[in-house]
């Protein structure tokens, strides 16, 4: 009877098997169709030219789109879109890193639970209202100037949104979060018994921090990097709103291409390109990470 | 600990020594000032834009520089089809534009909650070529900028109107139905995440032990899987309705005329300019967020760090 049980249940064992590739089937679909293809076509018209009035895209062929993007003043505005995200990369990591460390080092749980609550509940708030809230603390009447104005220290108020800084502040506070997780992690998992042999073996602080600290949560540097580095790259709630016409990026470039008087095979170019500096980020993270688990695994043992 | 590192130092480096202590307890201290002062310095910032967003809406004064009293009357504004000098504004359109935002939120979720949850089984159960390309694609929609996704779907939904309406004569064009697409297409991603999270947690052998009970496939799903990974979908469902009622931007370049959301609607307003009125409707934004959020943790708890 046991056996009878076994010999009917096999075959539905593999049966599932392949009924795995069903289950796959309406994703495949959905995401081949609408984002997929869509893709495609986009890279299909970076080569298509700009047709007569009403006719957004036609042949013939060409690589213009791509020269337009590779010269003046396009390519002004990648460099500075690409300077912008390594900044904000940066100010994300050293504002990050030690609040990374402090969460990771709170004695009781709830504490520690707490203060990773306080840095994720911004990060799902709306995009939209949380760039909003910059414009008003940076506006010539928000509290920024005004406190400067009532110090005395200026007689006029300053000029802060509409302005490179802006975007960078911006972008600092909506990325900070993606900086801090993937760092926690590492930290969580950090043995600090390793600080205090390192210690213990003559070194100071600095080396102790370089040597022992540093290359045990670098997966998280590079993991959070990449994270903040990525969509910041394709930035375009947060130039439009805080940059005005001194905190351009590539993604008020592409957006004014697609809008009125816009030129789409241009713009399809343009957002090629930008596709393909986030996939040679990816690929970079991907590289570094296989590279880091080879180093990391016979450490263990 | 350094301390003890230098009391056992040979009497003859002493001299040469103590310039390094020196120098090395000036670091520790600058370390010490620095790990103190950071944490205080990065929650101010991440809260004090939000808080004082939310403080400033309630405050009788059109100004959020000085605190002039407790008031409810920004609200009342935006309620009754006042915003500052801003004629465009009404009430009625943004009531419209947040049922439509809710409408559409709740056909993302049932959609892509459902083809979510059946590719993360397939990828977790199933075993068939093509299943780690298949793993890594679904990454994509979560990496790839929304500009690129926004600007892909209408140059899409352009050339497919412009063939059907050319074909058959009628005058269909970009809508809810575009905005729903485009919607789900990044939020299958998403739900196949949180619901793979959990059933990875999940232990196989509860579904042989069913199967060995002599219960069919069908009957092993809905009696024993499903249940056991429900809180994994209802979580999935959460985050798909929260980041549909958020979208700007793919929304921004696939919504037709008549068919605005929320954030498209409050995107034209605070481009515009800075006034109390906006602030009330900001902070009610960030209430209803806040609400979705404390569901999605409740229910997935500590698992929320690594979405």
């Amino acid at each position: 009877m046991a056996v009878g049980v076994r010999t009917s249940t096999t075959p539905s064992y593999t049966k599932e098997k392949r009924r795995g590739a069903a289950l796959a089937l309406p994703a495949v679909i959905w995401l081949g169709l609408f984002f997929v293809l869509p893709l495609l076509i986009v890279m299909v018209i970076s080569f298509l030219t700009r047709g007569r009035t009403g006719v957004q895209f036609a042949p013939p062929i060409t690589i213009d789109n791509y020269a337009d993007i590779f010269s003046f003043p396009y390519i002004d505005v990648y460099w500075s879109s690409i300077g912008i995200a390594v900044v904000t990369t940066i100010l994300c990591l050293i504002i990050g890193y030690p609040l990374a460390f402090f969460i990771a080092t709170r004695k009781s749980r709830v504490m520690q639970n707490l203060s990773l609550f306080l840095v994720i509940l911004p990060f799902w708030t709306n995009f939209l209202v949380r760039t909003y809230a910059i414009k008003v603390i940076l506006g010539a009447d928000g509290p920024i100037n005004t406190t400067l104005l009532n110090l005395g220290l200026i007689a006029e108020p300053l000029t802060l949104v509409n302005t490179q800084f802006a975007v960078l502040l911006g972008l600092t506070y909506s990325y900070l979060p993606f900086m801090v997780l993937p760092i926690y992690a590492s930290v969580e998992r950090f043995e600090f018994r390793l600080v205090e042999a390192a210690y213990d073996l003559g070194a100071n602080d600095i080396r102790a921090f370089l040597r022992v600290v540093l290359p045990l949560t670098l997966p998280g540097v590079v993991a959070g990097s990449i994270l903040v580095l990525i969509p910041t790259i394709g930035a375009f709630i947060t130039p439009d709103i805080l940059g005005g016409t001194q905190g351009l990026m590539i993604g008020n470039l592409i957006s004014a291409q697609f809008r009125g008087t816009g030129n789409w095979p241009r713009g399809s170019a343009a957002s090629m390109v930008m596709l393909l500096l986030v996939m040679v980020a990816l690929l970079a993270y991907v590289f570094v990470n296989a590279r880091s688990a080879a180093n990391s695994r016979p450490a263990k043992s | 600990m350094a301390q003890g590192t230098l009391s056992r130092t040979t009497p003859d480096a002493i001299n040469y020594n103590q310039g390094k202590i020196q120098r090395d307890l000036i670091v520790r201290r600058i370390g010490k000032i620095g790990m103190a002062i950071n944490p205080v310095f990065a929650y101010f910032f991440l809260w004090a834009p939000i808080l004082l967003l939310v403080i400033f809406s309630f405050n009788n004064s059109r100004t959020v520089a000085t605190w002039r009293g407790f008031t409810f009357q920004w609200y009342q504004n935006v309620f009754s089809n006042v915003l500052g000098t801003e004629s465009r504004f009404s009430t009625d359109l943004m009531l419209q534009s947040f049922t439509n935002s809710l409408l559409v939120g709740l056909c993302v979720t049932l959609i892509a909650t459902v083809i979510g949850t059946m590719v993360a089984l397939s990828l977790a159960r199933g075993n068939y070529p093509g299943k780690r390309v298949l793993d890594g694609m679904l990454f994509l929609p979560v990496v790839i900028p929304e500009i690129t996704q926004g600007i892909s779907l209408l140059i899409f939904f352009n050339v497919i109107l412009n063939f059907i309406n050319g074909t058959f004569g009628t005058s269909a064009q970009l809508g809810f139905g575009s905005i729903i697409i485009g919607h789900v297409a990044f939020n299958i991603s998403y739900v196949a995440i949180v619901v793979r999270a959990r059933l990875s947690d999940m232990n196989p052998r509860l579904e042989e032990a069913a199967r060995d009970l002599g219960a069919n496939e069908w009957r092993t799903f809905w009696r024993v899987t499903f249940p056991l990974i429900l809180p994994g979908v209802i979580a999935g469902a959460l985050l798909a309705f929260t980041l549909s009622l958020d979208d700007f931007v793919i929304t921004f370049f696939v919504s037709g005329v008549g068919t605005t959301t929320l954030p498209v609607f409050v995107y034209g307003l605070l481009k515009l300019s800075v006034t109390p009125e906006i602030n009330a409707i900001s902070t009610l934004i960030l209430l209803l967020s806040t609400v979705l959020i404390g569901i999605v943790m409740a229910l997935v708890g500590r698992n929320a760090v690594k979405l």
